[in-house]
């Protein structure tokens, strides 16, 4: 076999010379650099941990606990009395499916009337539909404050409002959701083709007629798959919306989880995890086929 | 100028629909689709409704309640306690800065660990890959939850909580990132001589870095947002003092914190923001 041969050129050195001095100047202003962000970030973590009142010690010394906490919650299932112990594990089956029920109902509720509040607001909203920007500033502006202002702060106010129950845990998560799914709608609507909507205004149609057969069409199945992004986000929340008496199964997780019915917290656990994981299947599946839907057209 | 107005006639209207039918008279099926669909909605919408016990009553004295309640909370007033408050909201922000870096840091390894390209062997990605879906299947209150039980009321179990839901859903965002990763950087550093630690070093870093960054901020500021509530489990922070100034009715005080949760949010968004567009470029965010 031949030899091969590799030509590599070098440059003479008074060319390379300027090279290496300038690349030096460029590396080490880099390590300047880094040293700099290094050091904020040192100090910020030193300030943090001082007012989080960090302390490894507790953590370490308590690690045992959390071990321990896991392996107690852990339920007992032997292979040969597995039926038994599922049971005895799910003994309260019935009354936690009901729950689940309704943390589910409360999910929808919320999504849906958010989503149509965010519906109504996001045309206003939108920069390319409406030129008042004093409409357009003040529908913004609201709809940052509903998602800017966490669900659970809502829920704590309307449980004093409205009493204990699913009511306050629905209107936090449709408030909440009204924000968020708003803003998302508002971006959709501002990227349509504007041809349909100047067709529209030059046949005379009114504003909401405009809206409804030049706009609705182009951004209703964008709108969908974002409803339904928004309601897997809304299981997760109303799971915990019983955290503060508003309603679903986190309630009998709160209660499990301070009176230590070990069993039970593992129970609901696995009972909301899998719940999760079951919407989040069905609405990704539905969610591709919305968007296959939309390439077709 | 001369202007023509043009209307239809009904005869011109039949003319168009039998030359456009497809346009004017929408195929049946759909229709009945959609209107199914909206049914179907709706009848959940009120069996909902009827099961949870809302009714237009209802939420008729609960608004006015809230209106009583909303004119109380003006003007915003901490009263005596705006360096309690103030100390709160340092609490606030440790817990969002540490909950994301210590996450962060524990994600990193196992961004590794679940990308396809870095561990070829299905199995233990698979492993990885449910481990962390479970961990981010619990939410942050109930981790907090959780944690307040071990190392006790304060701060520590929130930094403890949002790191752990952190530490899951970087996990995932990370091992995207490793699996994104242009081989080409890889191959052209090993190519002029490169030990494994430098192609590592050289080729995977500095495509990866810039995106953990700013994934990273986007995290602290869903985080700064999260840290607010940890409190109400008593984990630390302005939640903390919300929840407790809820119970006792003391309306000044409950809009003096939501104001201070709203400021704060705002300024770490607007911070966040003006990094990341540094970290990467103002093009590539969309």
């Amino acid at each position: 076999m031949p030899q091969m041969t590799h030509a590599v050129t070098r440059l003479p050195d008074e060319q390379l010379a300027p090279m290496i001095a300038h690349y030096e100047v460029a590396v080490r202003e880099r390590q300047r650099h880094t040293l700099i962000v290094a050091a904020v970030v040192t100090v910020c973590i030193v300030l943090a941990a001082w007012m989080g009142e960090v302390k490894p010690a507790v953590l370490f010394a308590n690690s045992d606990r959390l071990a321990n906490y896991f392996w107690s919650i852990t339920p007992v299932l032997r292979w040969d009395s597995l039926g038994a112990d599922l049971a005895e594990w799910y003994w309260n089956l019935d009354h936690w499916l009901k729950l689940l029920l309704d943390t589910l109902l409360i999910a929808y509720l919320g999504t849906l009337f958010g989503a149509i509040g965010g519906f109504i607001l996001c045309f206003l909203a939108s920069a390319n539909l409406v030129k008042n920007p004093l409409i357009r500033l003040t529908a913004r502006r609201f709809l940052e404050f509903c998602r800017t202002v966490p669900e659970l702060v809502f829920a704590l106010l309307f449980v004093v409002a409205f009493g204990l129950g699913a009511m306050p845990g629905v209107l936090a998560l449709a408030i909440h959701t009204m924000g968020a799914l708003g803003k998302l709608f508002a971006e959709v609507v501002e990227n349509i083709d504007m041809k349909p909507v100047e067709g529209a205004t030059a046949a005379g149609a009114s504003w909401t007629q405009m809206v409804r057969f030049a706009v609705v069409p182009q951004v209703f199945s964008n709108f969908a798959s974002y409803g339904l992004l928004r309601f897997e986000v809304n299981v997760r929340e109303a799971s915990i919306m019983g955290f503060v008496g508003a309603g679903g199964i986190g309630q009998d997780l709160v209660e499990a989880i301070r009176k230590f019915y070990y069993s039970d917290v593992s129970a609901i656990l696995v009972l909301i995890i899998l719940t999760v994981m079951l919407i989040d299947l069905a609405t990704e599946a539905v969610r591709h086929r919305l968007l296959g839907w939309e390439e077709q057209r | 100028m001369n202007r023509a107005r043009i209307a239809l006639t009904p005869q011109d209207r039949e003319r168009l629909a039998r030359a456009h039918p497809q346009i004017l008279t929408p195929g049946a099926g759909a229709r009945v689709r959609a209107l199914l669909l909206v049914t179907f909605l709706a009848a959940l919408a009120a069996f909902g409704l009827w099961r949870l016990d809302i009714s237009l009553a209802r939420v008729g004295t609960g608004l006015a309640q809230l209106g009583h309640f909303i004119v109380l909370m003006l003007p915003p007033d901490p009263g005596t306690q705006l360096p309690l408050y103030i100390h709160a909201l340092g609490e606030t922000l440790a817990i969002a800065f540490l909950g994301t870096l210590g996450g962060a840091l524990v994600a990193f390894p196992f961004g590794f660990l679940a990308a396809k390209n870095v561990i070829p062997n299905i199995f233990a990605h698979f492993a990885v890959r449910r481990f962390l879906d479970t961990v981010r299947g619990v939410d942050k209150l109930i981790w907090a939850l959780i944690f307040v039980t071990v190392v006790g009321l304060g701060p520590f179990a929130g930094i403890l909580a949002i790191a752990t839901s952190s530490f899951a859903e970087l996990g995932k965002l990370f091992s995207e990132a490793v699996e994104a990763l242009d081989r080409k950087p890889v191959e052209g550093v090993v190519s002029t001589g490169g030990s494994p630690a430098e192609a590592v070093r050289f080729g995977m870093l500095p495509q990866v870095l810039p995106v953990l960054a700013s994934q990273l901020l986007y995290y602290f500021e869903s985080n700064a947002r999260q840290s607010t509530i940890v409190g109400i489990v008593g984990a630390g922070g302005l939640g903390l003092h919300l929840a407790e100034q809820i119970r006792v009715l003391e309306w000044q005080k409950v809009s003096f914190l939501i104001l201070m949760m709203l400021v704060m949010v705002a300024v770490i968004d607007f911070i966040s923001s003006r990094l990341r567009f540094a970290i990467i470029g103002k093009s590539r965010i969309g």
